[in-house]
C-alpha cells in the first residue's frame, strides 16, 4: 500500500445538496482507516470548516498577474486593446485604460507591447489556508470578496495538495503525505466545477430527490462523463420529494452509492455545524460503506484501465 | 422599471422556489434565470420557447499539424498549461484553453488558428406568468459571466417593449462571475439564507458582495424554524448590519410537494384550496408586499 493514492471528488449541479456534509462526513469516517486530507474547493462560500474546527497552521496568497502601463513609454498604439480578448485594456481618446476585474492573467498586452510599456504586478485575488483537524488536514482555498475569478483559487488549492506528493513527507508539515484526497467541489457545472473535478479518480454526485434535485443532476452526470472520471450518486434528503432520481440512475446505470433518509434531526444537527456521523450511529455505518465502496470502485476502474492500455499497447504491436 | 434579483451566497436556500412564486405574485413583470448553469426555473413555469439563439462569447485556439514545426513557443508562452505534448504532437486541451490568444499571437508559423466556440444557447419563452429570459450553457463550458449579462440584458430589452414595471431575475449561487454579472446595477438584491451555520457564513460573503457593488440587499430566512438559535443570530447579525429581514418563510412539506408538481408554491395553495396562515405560500406572500413597497416609490404607489 506504500504508493496507493487517491483522490475523490464531491460535487453536484445544484448548490446545497449536501456536498460539504458527504465531504466532511465521509473524511472522517475515512480517516479511521488512512490519512486523509480534505480539499475545501468550494472557494466562493467554504464551509468545511465549519464543521471541523481547525487550528490553522498557514496561510498562502494566490495572485494573478494584471497589467500596469508606463505613460512614458505608451503611444496609445492600441496594439494591447487588439490582443486582448477579454477587452481588459483598450486605448480610449489617447489614454490606456485597464478593467483588472476582467483581465485572466494572460500576459497578452505585455509580452505583445512593442513599446515594452507593459509591465505586470501581482495582485491578491484569494487565500489558501492549511490546518488540522480531528487528525485531517484541511487546505481551504477563499477568494476575496468582489473577485470573480475562482478557478485560480482552485488551482492553488490543488497546487498545495500536491506539493508534498512526491516525497515520503510532506515538505511543509513534515507529516506522512496524506493517500486519500477528497475535494469538496463548489455548486454548478462550470469553470469552477471542472477546476475542481477534473482528474480526480472518482467522483461522488450528491443529489436530491426532487423535479430541482434530478435536473440538476442530470447536468452533473454530463460533466463527469465529458471529464472521463468514474462517479456514483450519493441520495440526500431521501423519502422527501419524488422517486424519479432512483428510476433516473437505474435507466442510466448509475450506482446509488448512499442513501440519506430526510430526518428533521439530522437537518438541525446539520444546522447547529454538527457532524452527523458524530451523533447518528446508523450514518456511521453508511458512511464506512461509502468509502469502502469507493475504494473498490476505484481500484477496479484502475485495474480495468491497465487491462485496457496492455490492450491498446498489444494492439498496437507490429 | 426596477430590476430585483434574488441571490443566496449559499446554494440550495431556496432562491428558484421564491422566484417561481414572486412570478405568479408579480404583476407586468419580465422574469429572467441567470443560474445559466444550473437553470432550474423553468421547471416551474412551463415556458414555451418563443426564440432559441446561440450563444458564442469565446474563441478557442486550434494548432494546425501541417503547418507546425513543432517549435514549442506556444507552449512556453500559455499561462493556462493548454497546449499539450501528444504523440510527439502539440494539441490545445480545448478544456484548459481559456481563448486568450497569445499562443495565436506568438505562433512563428501562423499554425494557429482562433475559432469561435459555442457555449450555449439563451431562449425567450412565454410562461402563463409572463416572459421569461432564460440560457443553458453548455457542458463543461465558462463564460457563464458573459452569458448572465447576456441574458440581462435581452430581459431589459424586452421590459422595455413590454412597458413592464419589474425584472425578477433568479440568480446563481456564490460570489463569484456569474453573481457579479448578475449583481451590478440592480436595484435590490433579495438574499434568501437558512438559520444554519454554514447559511449565516455565507450570508456575511454575500452582503459584502452587495455592499461593494453598491446594491441595496435585502434579507429573507427561508425554513426559519429548523434552527430558531441561528435564525435569532441572523436576525441579530442583520439588525448590527442594518440590513432590513423582508421574510421569515417556515419549512413546510407542501413546498416539497408543490416542486414535484412542477407548481410554484403560491399557484399550488390556491389550486388545492389548502391555504392555511402561517404555511409557506401565506409567508411568501406577504414577504412579495413588502418587497414591492419598497420598489416603488410612496408616490406612484400612493394614488
Amino acid at each position: 500500500m506504500g504508493d496507493w493514492k487517491m483522490i475523490v471528488s464531491v460535487a453536484s449541479g445544484k448548490g446545497g445538496t449536501g456536498k460539504t456534509t458527504v465531504a466532511v462526513n465521509l473524511a472522517l469516517a475515512w480517516s479511521a482507516e488512512r490519512a486523509v486530507r480534505l480539499l475545501d474547493c468550494d472557494v466562493e462560500e467554504p464551509n468545511a470548516h465549519l464543521f471541523l474546527d481547525p487550528v490553522w497552521e498557514r496561510e498562502t496568497t494566490v495572485n494573478l498577474p494584471r497589467p500596469v502601463v508606463d505613460d512614458e513609454k505608451c503611444t496609445a498604439c492600441g496594439r494591447c486593446g487588439e490582443v486582448c480578448a477579454f477587452s481588459a485594456i483598450t486605448v480610449l481618446g489617447g489614454q490606456v485604460l485597464v478593467f483588472p476585474e476582467l483581465c485572466h492573467g494572460c500576459g497578452g498586452c505585455t509580452r505583445f507591447c512593442p513599446t515594452g510599456a507593459i509591465s505586470e504586478i501581482l495582485q491578491k485575488i484569494g487565500t489558501v489556508s492549511i490546518g488540522r483537524a480531528d487528525g485531517l488536514q484541511l487546505i481551504q482555498g477563499r477568494i476575496k470578496v468582489g473577485t470573480p475569478l475562482a478557478p485560480p483559487v482552485i488551482k492553488a488549492v490543488r497546487q498545495e495538495a500536491l506539493s508534498g506528493a512526491d516525497g515520503e513527507m510532506d515538505r511543509h508539515s513534515q507529516m506522512p503525505v496524506e493517500p486519500v484526497t477528497i475535494i469538496d467541489a463548489p455548486p454548478g457545472t462550470s469553470c469552477p466545477v471542472i477546476a475542481a473535478v477534473r482528474g480526480t479518480d472518482y467522483c461522488i454526485l450528491v443529489a436530491e430527490p426532487t423535479p430541482f434535485g434530478l435536473n440538476d443532476l442530470s447536468l452533473a452526470v454530463g460533466m463527469v462523463r465529458k471529464l472521463d472520471v468514474p462517479f456514483g450518486v450519493v441520495v440526500n434528503k431521501a423519502g422527501l420529494g419524488s422517486g424519479n432520481l432512483k428510476e433516473y440512475c437505474e435507466a442510466a446505470n448509475i450506482p446509488i452509492l448512499l442513501e440519506i433518509p430526510f430526518d428533521r434531526r439530522y437537518a438541525a444537527w446539520y444546522s447547529a455545524g454538527g457532524r452527523l456521523i458524530d451523533k447518528f450511529p446508523e450514518l456511521q455505518a453508511g458512511f464506512h460503506q461509502l468509502w469502502r465502496h469507493i475504494e473498490a470502485a476505484a481500484g477496479e476502474e484502475a485495474r480495468g484501465g491497465a487491462v485496457r492500455q496492455l490492450q491498446a499497447w498489444e494492439a498496437g504491436k507490429p | 422599471m426596477k430590476e430585483l434579483l434574488v441571490i443566496s451566497g449559499k446554494g440550495g436556500t431556496g432562491k428558484t422556489t421564491i422566484v417561481g412564486s414572486l412570478a405568479v405574485l408579480a404583476a407586468n413583470k419580465v422574469l429572467a434565470d441567470c443560474d445559466v448553469d444550473a437553470a432550474d426555473l423553468h421547471l416551474l413555469l412551463e415556458p414555451q420557447p418563443v426564440a432559441a439563439t446561440e450563444f458564442s462569447a469565446s474563441k478557442q485556439a486550434v494548432i494546425h499539424p501541417q503547418q507546425c514545426s513543432g517549435c514549442g513557443i506556444c507552449l512556453d508562452v500559455c499561462r493556462f498549461d493548454a497546449i499539450k505534448e501528444i504523440g510527439g504532437r502539440l494539441a490545445v486541451d480545448e478544456i484548459d484553453c481559456e481563448g486568450c490568444g497569445v499562443c495565436f499571437h506568438a505562433c512563428p508559423e501562423r499554425a494557429i488558428a482562433m475559432e469561435d466556440k459555442l457555449s450555449g444557447h439563451w431562449f425567450i419563452s412565454q410562461t402563463p406568468y409572463g416572459a421569461l429570459v432564460h440560457a443553458r450553457l453548455g457542458i463543461a463550458e465558462d463564460n457563464s459571466g458573459k452569458l448572465v449579462a447576456l441574458v440581462r440584458r435581452q430581459a431589459r430589452i424586452l421590459a422595455e417593449e413590454q412597458r413592464a414595471e419589474y425584472i425578477i431575475t433568479d440568480g446563481p449561487p456564490g460570489i463569484g462571475c456569474p453573481v457579479i454579472a448578475a449583481l451590478s446595477g440592480v436595484d435590490l438584491a433579495l438574499i434568501i439564507t437558512e438559520p444554519s451555520v454554514a447559511g449565516k457564513h455565507d450570508l456575511e460573503r454575500i452582503l459584502q458582495l452587495t455592499r461593494h457593488f453598491g446594491v441595496k440587499p435585502l434579507v429573507c430566512i427561508n425554513k426559519y424554524d429548523l434552527h430558531p438559535g441561528y435564525t435569532e443570530e441572523i436576525q441579530q447579525y442583520c439588525r448590527r448590519e442594518q440590513v432590513d429581514i423582508v421574510g421569515l418563510i417556515p419549512f413546510d412539506e407542501t413546498v416539497v410537494a408543490a416542486l414535484v408538481q412542477g407548481v410554484p408554491i403560491v399557484a399550488y395553495e390556491d389550486r388545492n384550496g389548502t391555504r392555511e396562515a402561517g404555511s409557506a405560500a401565506s409567508a411568501i406572500k406577504e414577504m412579495w408586499t413588502a418587497i414591492e413597497s419598497l420598489l416603488t416609490p410612496a408616490l406612484s404607489s400612493g394614488s
